[in-house]
């Protein structure tokens, strides 16, 4: 799994904010367009590009999206 | 792995009754209106069905079984076995629902009854069971009864479930056929995900306390007791587009069957965003995958037999049909159907 790639797709979920502005370091939860929709189109992207799994406690545990890159990819 | 093939049964009719007491989700006062509309377009119900206070299960699918029974003239004597698929019985499982339905239906003494106490995947695993039961034939005809009063288990200030489940009972009448293909299963359990759908307290486990009753705001501030149902819908999204395609992928490899010979693949009514996530991976065009969540809700075990009531009545009735069907959820436990039914009896859906 690529880094860079994972917050590309990550970034592109989002509608409305700049994807310029969240890095592997955003706490993504502390977003103002974060909700569980949201949440629930990143559980459906990391299915449908790595074939993996996202759990609740993934999503609950990991702060920064680089955290959860760690989490998915140690899958 | 459980692929499974019971000879010599088919489905004779199906029918389905819901409460007549609709409630459209842009009516709930509790929850903000732009939270409403949010739920409402990505999750995809709009009203749910909900049973006055005192109406169980059982009164479902006793008014669809005494319907069914009727528009099929069938011979009381001839149901050999009756199963009870709920998570919501009469009583605290003493005794089984199905005990009580077996002298309601005035079926004979003669007669199998028992409960099945799974949810979601509950339809799918009603039809093998009676399949498993009817295809020795040494019983001619099997009832299966399915449904939940589903709202009546999550907490009415929990927006993760209060405004997802409704109320709905469906029979499905079976018999031994030696004309017929059969049934075709694919079924599977992961246990380690029970937690995904849970009620905490009440069980022996943890037996029911007054604590259970406590009121309490989870960190993603959702408002719970422990004697309420408690979803993790993350896990649930992520089981359902993982498990869901891979148990119907499965089931047609094994068959050696394509999307073209499938005319409906009727899925548990989940959730709009999480159901169409399955459609599109498994290629389905929209016309072959119908839906009753906008006006039912997901209404656990009844949710197949109520989509075929509700959404493909005329074409069940009139034409010979090659059915797909996927139940999957709380255990986690999911299992998928292929069937081929003749043109059978569909009552039109029962209010009570």
């Amino acid at each position: 799994m690529d880094k860079n790639h994972f917050l590309q797709s990550f970034a592109e979920q989002f509608d409305d904010t700049d994807p310029s502005t969240i890095t592997l370091e955003t706490h993504f939860k502390e977003m103002e367009e974060w909700s569980s929709m949201v949440a629930l189109m990143i559980i459906a992207m990391v299915d449908e590009q790595y074939s993996k799994k996202i759990t609740g406690a993934d999503l609950r545990e990991a702060n920064t999206i680089e955290q959860l890159f760690e989490r998915v990819s140690s899958k | 792995m459980a692929l499974l093939h019971n000879k010599y049964v088919s489905i004779k009719g199906i029918s389905a009754c819901v409460p007549a007491n609709s409630v459209k989700n842009t009516d709930n006062e509790l929850f903000a209106p732009g939270d409403i509309n949010a739920f409402i377009n990505n999750v995809g119900v709009e009203e749910l069905r909900m049973a006055e206070k005192g109406v169980c299960t059982s009164d479902l699918c006793v008014a669809a079984a005494e319907k069914l029974l009727e528009e099929t003239q069938t011979d009381r004597n001839d149901i050999g076995i009756i199963v009870f698929v709920s998570q919501s019985p009469d009583y605290f499982f003493l005794p089984n629902t199905a005990c009580i339905i077996q002298d309601r239906l005035k079926l004979s003494k003669e007669t199998l009854a028992f409960d099945v106490p799974l949810g979601c995947s509950g339809y799918v695993y009603g039809l093998n069971l009676i399949a498993s039961y009817l295809s020795a034939g040494q019983i001619k005809k099997g009832l299966l009864l399915v449904g939940d009063t589903a709202s009546k288990i999550p907490n009415a200030k929990d927006k993760s479930s209060s405004m997802l489940f409704g109320d709905a009972g469906a029979a499905t009448l079976l018999e031994y056929d030696e004309q017929s293909e059969g049934l075709h299963f694919h079924m599977a359990t992961d246990g380690s995900g029970y937690k995904a759908i849970i009620v905490p307290e009440g069980g022996f486990r943890t037996r029911f306390s007054a604590a259970s009753l406590e009121e309490y705001t989870s960190n993603e501030g959702l408002v719970r007791t422990p004697h309420s149902l408690h979803l993790d819908g993350f896990d649930v999204f992520s089981f359902g587009i993982s498990e869901a395609p891979k148990t119907c992928k499965k089931l047609m490899e094994h068959l050696a069957i394509t999307n073209e010979d499938i005319d409906f693949a009727v899925f548990h009514q989940a959730n709009k965003m999480m159901n169409e996530k399955i459609r599109k991976k498994l290629g389905l065009p929209e016309n072959k995958v119908p839906y009753s969540l906008k006006h039912f809700g997901n209404t656990s075990s009844a949710s197949i037999p109520l989509t075929m009531v509700t959404e493909m009545r005329a074409e069940l009735q009139q034409s010979s049909t090659r059915l797909l069907l996927c139940g999957f959820g709380v255990g986690l436990s999911w299992g998928t159907a292929y069937l081929q039914c003749s043109p059978i009896v569909v009552p039109e859906l029962i209010e009570l």
